[in-house]
């Protein structure tokens, strides 16, 4: 793989002299550029997964004309506002593909981007709460290792080992009957993602556009030919869609409707404290997913907020019922402070799987309704919709994910696989 | 918090409801899979003023539909 010209390569020694230096001398990390008024590939959306669609599209098929238009400033949205997790551990074998094939790229990408993502392959503990949640979960355990994922069933004191701090007390609420493990899994730093594929794109070239809203399309018949901005019109070969939240207001602005429904999906952090969780957990039963952040918070979140909504606010009732379902996992954290509560707009489809691939109207893809899972996803994400830009063909790993399994029924009913409780 | 206005209760907190979809009409079962695909699964998901069916499942079980903006929660006449 050839190195991407960076102006300034990070490294040990850079660190060295800009510490002599007085940090004084390092360069912006990518350009600020005017929106040229044609590109080969426009992407809107400047999270993780459209910066990286921009980055493979440079990087791997030679695109040397693209943007990346972002409403607001990159990794605003819910790159920068979700949980962090990392996994892999699906249940059907085209979404073990897609994960896994997302987890492989993070493995190697702070190399690949000269950027740290602090990627900590921490292990995430999947936990069960009776012998009915047992059972279940080493069937979904044996479909993933027939999938290929490395995961392990535990029994209860094998989860106790892994979570030194979990509730040991039969009559909890919810008590700890086993579990599963897979070790791979983790979190990694989630601005750094954005910023890593930002600089590494805008390096060779990608022109990264914020405060750049997309108002409309510009069409020519019936094919995508551009973007109307809040900048003024740009032209385009291929348009990629890659909003997070908004993919139904987009796709109302091309003409179409996606079977995405838009959902706020609340998470939390406490005050930092000293290292005591040292793995991530999440329980299916409860919804909670936790893990401690290299800062000392405890980074948790759990069930949508289930009406739609755009508010990027959580209510009250779902709240309660995850800082519920924490404590009841770690009564200790009873003493713990709540430090920030925030929520973002998720797009869900019905089958909780994403939609990768063209969207109805010629000349603008879809990489979209990732739901509550995007982060784990946005190599794999960005990796897939460079390559249908590039060559107008789906890739293997994305066809199961088109849009047409909504017509021929052939969907991907990751609700209860994919091991979380909405 | 919501506080939605159950046509036969009142206005209650939304704890005691459940959100139940956009209204949509059934199309007769002979058509094609697109025309059904549209029904089933494609949503208008609006941001603003959005139509929306609720049933007050935690109380006199009524069903209603109702205008709702998505971008501010509030409920609209």
């Amino acid at each position: 793989m050839s190195r991407t010209p960076f102006r300034t390569r990070y490294s040990a020694a850079s660190l060295l002299r800009q510490g002599l230096a007085g940090q004084t001398g390092w360069g912006e990390a990518w350009r600020a550029p005017a929106p040229r008024p044609r590109y080969d590939f426009v992407i809107i959306g400047g999270g993780g997964h459209g910066l990286a669609t921009a980055y493979y599209l440079a990087k791997l098929h030679g695109a040397n004309r693209v943007a990346v238009l972002e409403k607001g400033w990159i990794g605003g949205g819910n790159t920068g506002g979700n949980t962090t997790i990392v996994r892999s551990n699906y249940f059907f074998p085209e979404s073990a593909a897609l994960y896994d094939h997302a987890l492989r790229l993070y493995e190697g990408l702070s190399q690949e981007l000269n950027y740290n993502i602090m990627l900590s392959q921490r292990g995430v503990v999947t936990i069960a709460h009776s012998h009915h949640d047992m059972e279940l979960m080493a069937r979904s355990v044996n479909a993933m290792l027939i999938n290929g994922i490395d995961v392990e069933l535990l029994d209860a004191e094998g989860v106790h080992r892994e979570i030194k701090i979990a509730n040991r007390d039969p009559h909890a609420r919810f008590p700890i009957h086993g579990g599963f493990v897979q070790r791979r899994g983790g979190i990694a730093r989630h601005d750094a993602v954005a910023w890593g594929y930002a600089r590494a794109a805008d390096a060779m070239g990608v022109d990264i556009i914020q405060n750049c809203e997309v108002t409309g399309f510009r069409f020519d018949g019936a094919r995508v030919v551009g973007v109307e901005t809040s900048r003024g019109p740009i032209a385009a070969g291929r348009v990629g869609m890659a909003v997070s939240g908004h993919s139904g207001v987009l796709a109302a602005k091309a003409g179409f409707k996606l079977p995405i429904q838009s959902y706020a999906l609340q998470a939390m952090v406490t005050e930092p404290v000293k290292p005591v969780l040292d793995t991530v957990i999440l329980s299916g039963s409860t919804g909670i997913y936790c893990s401690q952040s290299d800062k000392g918070e405890m980074v948790f979140g759990a069930g949508l907020d289930l009406y739609p909504s755009y508010a990027q606010r959580g209510n009250l009732p779902v709240g309660q019922t995850i800082i519920a379902a924490l404590l009841d996992m770690f009564p200790r954290f009873r003493t713990l402070k709540l430090l920030r509560q925030w929520a973002g707009i998720v797009d869900v489809c019905w089958d909780y799987s994403p939609l990768i691939g063209p969207s109805p109207v010629e000349g603008l893809y879809l990489n979209c309704g990732w739901g509550t899972g995007g982060f784990k996803a946005i190599p794999a994400g960005g990796w897939l919709l460079a390559h249908i830009l590039a060559t107008g063909q789906h890739h293997p790993i994305s066809a199961p994910f088109d849009l047409n399994r909504f017509t021929t029924g052939r969907l991907i009913d990751e609700a209860a696989g994919a091991g979380i409780a909405h | 918090m919501l506080a939605l206005p159950c046509p036969h209760c009142g206005t209650r907190d939304e704890a005691e409801f459940q959100f139940g979809g956009e209204p949509a009409i059934r199309p007769p079962s002979a058509v094609t899979d697109t025309v059904w695909a549209e029904y089933v699964y494609m949503r208008s998901n609006e941001k603003g003023p959005h139509r929306e069916l609720w049933c007050h499942a935690g109380g006199c079980g009524q069903w209603f539909v109702l205008t709702r903006n998505t971008a501010t929660h509030a409920v609209l006449p």
